[in-house]
């Protein structure tokens, strides 16, 4: 169970956003809404606890995440607004390291199945500068089909650079997620139809 | 733990591969600066035997600090520093394998060219030796402390300057005790006491600057 207790960001000196608060239960979706710059990204690396808020904590099976650390990152997956590729290495390199840097070590046949998945069959061995926004973004998300078991998976923005057929498969691979209990917090500026056993939103506009 | 160690270390020497030129500007940085000493101190035997100590490892400070920039940055850029600080093994592992990376690519190539850009200087056989063995055990020490000065210059404007203001008064004892083990072969004493100083200089930086590192990558990411 993810809780977030009175939460309050700020940039600089001017505050973000504050008194946000929710619990997201197993086979919880949170999606957080919010026109650019209201916060959004920054709620959720403070959720992973990439950056300390300004006030109030986050908690993960009621302990805070402060404490938690790596326990706690054992039960995470992030995939932030940057891809986290390397151009100068090839679809398939770049998914298995990033999941080895995790500790989840994938053998190759999953992550050759996970690119497949994505519509990157035949571009594994292509290194990433010669691929498109839309097939980058498609190698990053391709880790959500890598053995991702994680019961919480955060995403900031999954759909931006997506066509219709890869958000519908990202939303398809997170409403498998949340069917087996687990829980989903992302950020969207559309609306992402999944379901879920409990949705929960948060527009930061207001 | 061990494999994600062996995986960023493959990782990063992956890279260095697929980008040679990076390594190589480096190396040839530490070549020139080394060999316009002689071109513009002349052919002295005597005094070039008797700078050659400071010289080259104050090149070797000098491209070791330049190769540090790039440690962190490219990883802070595309998003794949956070997948590391978000890694169920501990950050100080990581950032270690790192750093051994980082001294394959851009140390251990002075080890084994310093020894013959000192041919230049008119040393004996013996100082060669002590200078291969010297860069050997100081430059891992180089790359260790100066990872503190990258981690927390990351993504500050002007940060490539403000590093070497931080890193480099941390390479001072580095630089003594490693040009004093070549000053005592080339007066024909014993390199042993330098040369086991620097040792635990590096058992010491070992220990303890990857945790420091890592405390410092958290707080620039954030």
């Amino acid at each position: 169970m993810l809780e977030a207790a009175q939460l309050e960001c700020a940039r600089g000196s001017r505050t973000l956003f504050s008194g946000v608060a929710f619990t997201l239960a197993p086979g919880g979706l949170l999606r957080v809404t919010g026109a650019n710059g209201r916060g959004k990204t920054t709620l959720l690396r403070a959720l992973c606890g990439l950056l300390v808020p300004a006030a109030g904590e986050v908690r993960w099976k009621g302990e805070p995440i402060r404490t938690l650390r790596e326990e706690y990152w054992s039960d995470l997956l992030y995939i932030g607004h940057a891809n986290a590729l390397k151009d100068d290495l090839t679809a398939e390199e770049n998914l298995a390291f990033t999941c080895g840097i995790a500790g989840r070590v994938a053998p190759r046949e999953s992550i050759h199945a996970a690119l497949a998945r994505f519509g990157l069959a035949g571009r594994e061995r292509l290194p990433v500068r010669a691929l498109s926004q839309g097939q980058r973004r498609r190698a990053a998300l391709a880790r959500l089909a890598v053995g991702a078991t994680q019961p919480l998976w955060i995403l900031d923005e999954p759909f931006a650079a997506l066509d219709a057929a890869g958000t519908q498969l990202v939303l398809s691979l997170a409403g498998e997620h949340l069917a087996r209990g687990s829980m989903v917090v992302l950020t969207t500026h559309q609306d992402a139809r999944i379901t879920a056993p409990s949705v929960t939103d948060i527009n930061l506009d207001r | 733990m061990l494999a994600v160690l062996r995986t960023v270390i493959h990782r990063d020497l992956l890279l260095a591969l697929r980008r040679r030129a990076d390594v190589a500007t480096v190396l040839l940085f530490f070549v020139i600066v080394v060999t316009l000493f002689p071109l513009g101190v002349g052919p002295e035997p005597n005094l070039l035997r008797a700078i050659a100590p400071g010289v080259i490892w104050v090149a070797a400070l000098l491209s070791c600090m330049l190769a540090l920039a790039r440690l962190f940055a490219a990883d802070f850029a595309d998003g794949s520093l956070e997948q590391m600080l978000l890694s169920r093994t501990p950050l100080g592992l990581i950032v270690a394998g790192k750093v051994a990376a980082h001294w394959l690519v851009s140390g251990l190539p002075l080890v084994v060219v310093g020894p013959v850009l000192a041919l230049q200087f008119d040393l004996n056989q013996s100082a060669l030796g002590v200078l291969a063995l010297s860069l050997l055990i100081g430059t891992p020490v180089l790359s260790l402390i100066g990872a503190i000065g990258a981690a927390l210059t990351l993504g500050l404007r002007g940060g490539g300057v403000l590093l070497a203001l931080l890193v480099l008064p941390l390479y001072v004892p580095v630089l003594i005790i490693g040009a004093g083990a070549l000053d005592a072969a080339a007066g024909g004493l014993s390199a042993l006491p330098h040369l086991l100083l620097l040792a635990a200089l590096l058992v010491l930086a070992a220990a303890f600057t990857p945790w420091a590192i890592a405390a410092s990558l958290r707080i620039s990411a954030e």
